[in-house]
């Protein structure tokens, strides 16, 4: 299993800013270890954010997002206290929860 | 607007896409859950192989797709941060796209009515290369490119 996410929810306005940063290695499949053998691909696919019961974002990756995603983005119709709960999934199937509270 | 028109049209696209993959075998019958990743568009190698997996025309060049965070010279190329704000109206869905990658689509993000079109990620650069903006908007696709010079970079050894 994989370490937590970093999440932080902010109220900026009538606006819920999300900041996320997760723990992944990201590793493309392009990449060759000492002995010249391919290391194999394993990145996030998928990346939901769900705010209420209600999806606020859906992404879908490859392995040319970065080691350690970062995501950041901003939807309307959150207010304090309210949790929003983020999911991935990586090509191996590992899957991670984390939520946090808006702020 | 109509937007039951829209919301038909748009599940009636999410389901010709999972049939297709569903059709060529990529994915066994029962195993296609919500979730799904578009492996053909992640496998692509151009712009064009790209807009046809992800079932859209030819894009057109749009003034009102913005760069943010997005350097001229990123020194490393493991990590180049880009932000992407679109001003077109009923944007659909952001996508991310890397001119000389050896695949060129990085990312893909929905997104659905209230929240702002506007994202912020970091990818991963193996050379100096053109980073394309691709806004989907009411069923139309829009691109903007900014090029982005890299030092070291970040596929590969």
């Amino acid at each position: 299993m994989a370490d937590p996410m970093k999440i932080r929810a902010t109220l900026v306005g009538d606006a819920t800013e999300v900041k996320v940063l997760m723990s992944h290695e990201m590793e493309t499949g392009q990449r060759k270890d000492a002995q010249g053998a391919v290391i194999p691909a394993w990145f996030i696919q998928n990346v939901t954010v769900a705010h209420g019961g209600t999806t606020v974002l859906a992404a879908q990756w490859g392995p040319a997002v970065s080691k350690n995603p970062f995501l950041s983005f901003k939807f309307k119709g959150g207010a304090k206290g309210d949790k929003v709960t983020i999911v991935w999934t990586d090509n191996r199937g590992d899957k991670r929860t984390d939520e946090a509270t808006i702020v | 607007m109509n937007r039951s028109r829209r919301q038909v049209l748009k599940s009636g696209g999410g389901v010709t896409l999972l049939a297709l993959v569903a059709a060529a075998g990529w994915l066994k019958p029962g195993d296609a859950s919500a979730q799904s990743w578009n492996k053909a568009a992640f496998d692509t190698k151009s712009m064009a192989d790209t807009m046809k997996a992800l079932g859209g025309g030819e894009p057109v060049q749009s003034k009102d797709i913005v760069f943010v965070q997005t350097p001229d010279i990123a020194e490393n190329g493991a990590v180049v941060p880009v932000g992407i704000i679109s001003n077109i109206p009923q944007t659909e869905s952001i996508a991310v796209l890397i001119e000389k990658n050896p695949n060129m689509l990085a990312a893909v993000f929905d997104i659905p009515a209230g929240t702002e079109p506007s994202i912020s990620t970091r990818v991963k650069m193996g050379q100096s290369s053109n980073i394309y903006a691709l806004v989907k908007a009411d069923g139309k696709y829009f691109v903007a490119a900014k090029d982005v010079k890299v030092t070291i970079g970040g596929c590969g050894g």
